[in-house]
């Protein structure tokens, strides 16, 4: 748990709200809704998106070419929110995202991002050794699979479409969605069936 | 500086030798290890509010910010062949760099 807020930082927060309330910035109904869209955002709204795009191609088509209309499509507030760009895994490519600059992530569809994310550990390995850091993590890709380190830094924010892996032929969108996880969609792992 | 886009899908570009930060107090979101390197446009991706000003509080005008495709063994000397880094740039990052060693040469004897 982190340490409580102390009361001057509290007094500066108030001096600071009040200062963004007077010259017409923000209120603190927004700051309020927007803390619990971020607190409802979740991996699982990126993985159901991720089952949606498995199953129908027209929707697969818009994540591809526009992840913001895409992800308002399935009821996300993307208002204020940075450009969705979502990358696809094919058999010949695989996608790993990293912010070595900061930590960019798309959170209006994924969540707060992992303590591993924001590691320096990670952001300065995963850009240099990508194939060492997924073998850390279980994922051991063929050299015939291009591996491509997407840098997230600056405007836009991006998502993996992993492949649909085999074994699940006639799963409805619930039960695909249930393989996604959080890891698959930055590209540190890949769905599995069983 | 929101004009259209100076680069196409395909462009070989070669990013900006820079290093504002010797110079004095910024914030760019050129990563160090891209600088003065080739690279192949892959497309443009908007125009964004620059955000070297925008950290200062100044006026900010757009610049177009591409997806910038970078080799990943050039970059590090390590590294499987074929594997890659893509990496948002904003347009004033970038030049124009010939195709390939043929053109370089054939534009030197132009």
């Amino acid at each position: 748990m982190a340490a409580p807020p102390r009361p001057e930082s509290l007094a500066l927060l108030d001096r600071l709200m009040a200062a963004l309330e007077a010259r017409g910035i923000v209120t603190e109904a927004e700051i309020a809704e927007r803390q619990a869209n971020t607190d409802k955002a979740s991996p699982e709204t990126g993985a159901r998106m991720v089952a949606r795009a498995w199953t129908d191609p027209a929707y697969r088509a818009l994540l591809l070419s526009d992840g913001t209309a895409a992800a308002e499509r399935m009821g996300v507030s993307m208002a204020g929110a940075p450009p969705l760009g979502v990358l696809e895994n094919t058999p010949a490519r695989h996608h790993l995202v990293v912010c070595t600059l900061c930590s960019c992530y798309p959170r209006a569809v994924l969540g707060y991002p992992p303590g591993w994310y924001k590691s320096f550990a990670y952001r300065s390995r995963a850009v240099r050794e990508p194939r060492a850091v997924l073998a850390e993590w279980g994922l051991n890709l063929p050299d015939s699979v291009e591996v491509r380190v997407v840098d997230s830094t600056a405007d836009y924010r991006w998502m993996v479409l992993p492949m649909r892996p085999a074994g699940t032929e006639g799963w409805d969108e619930a039960r695909l969605a249930s393989i996604v996880t959080r890891d698959a969609l930055v590209g540190v792992a890949v769905p599995k069936a069983g | 500086m929101s004009d259209a886009p100076r680069f196409a899908p395909g462009a070989a570009v070669r990013v900006k030798d820079d290093w504002p930060e010797r110079r004095g107090p910024c914030h760019i979101r050129t990563p160090h290890y891209i600088r003065g390197r080739r690279g192949t446009v892959v497309r443009p991706l908007g125009a964004f509010a620059n955000p070297e000003d925008l950290a200062f509080a100044r006026p900010a005008p757009k610049r177009t910010l591409y997806h910038v495709l970078f080799e990943q063994e050039p970059l590090w000397h390590e590294g499987r062949p074929g594997d890659t880094v893509m990496v948002e740039v904003f347009e004033h990052w970038l030049e124009p760099v010939p195709a390939t060693p043929v053109a370089a040469a054939a534009q030197e004897e132009a």
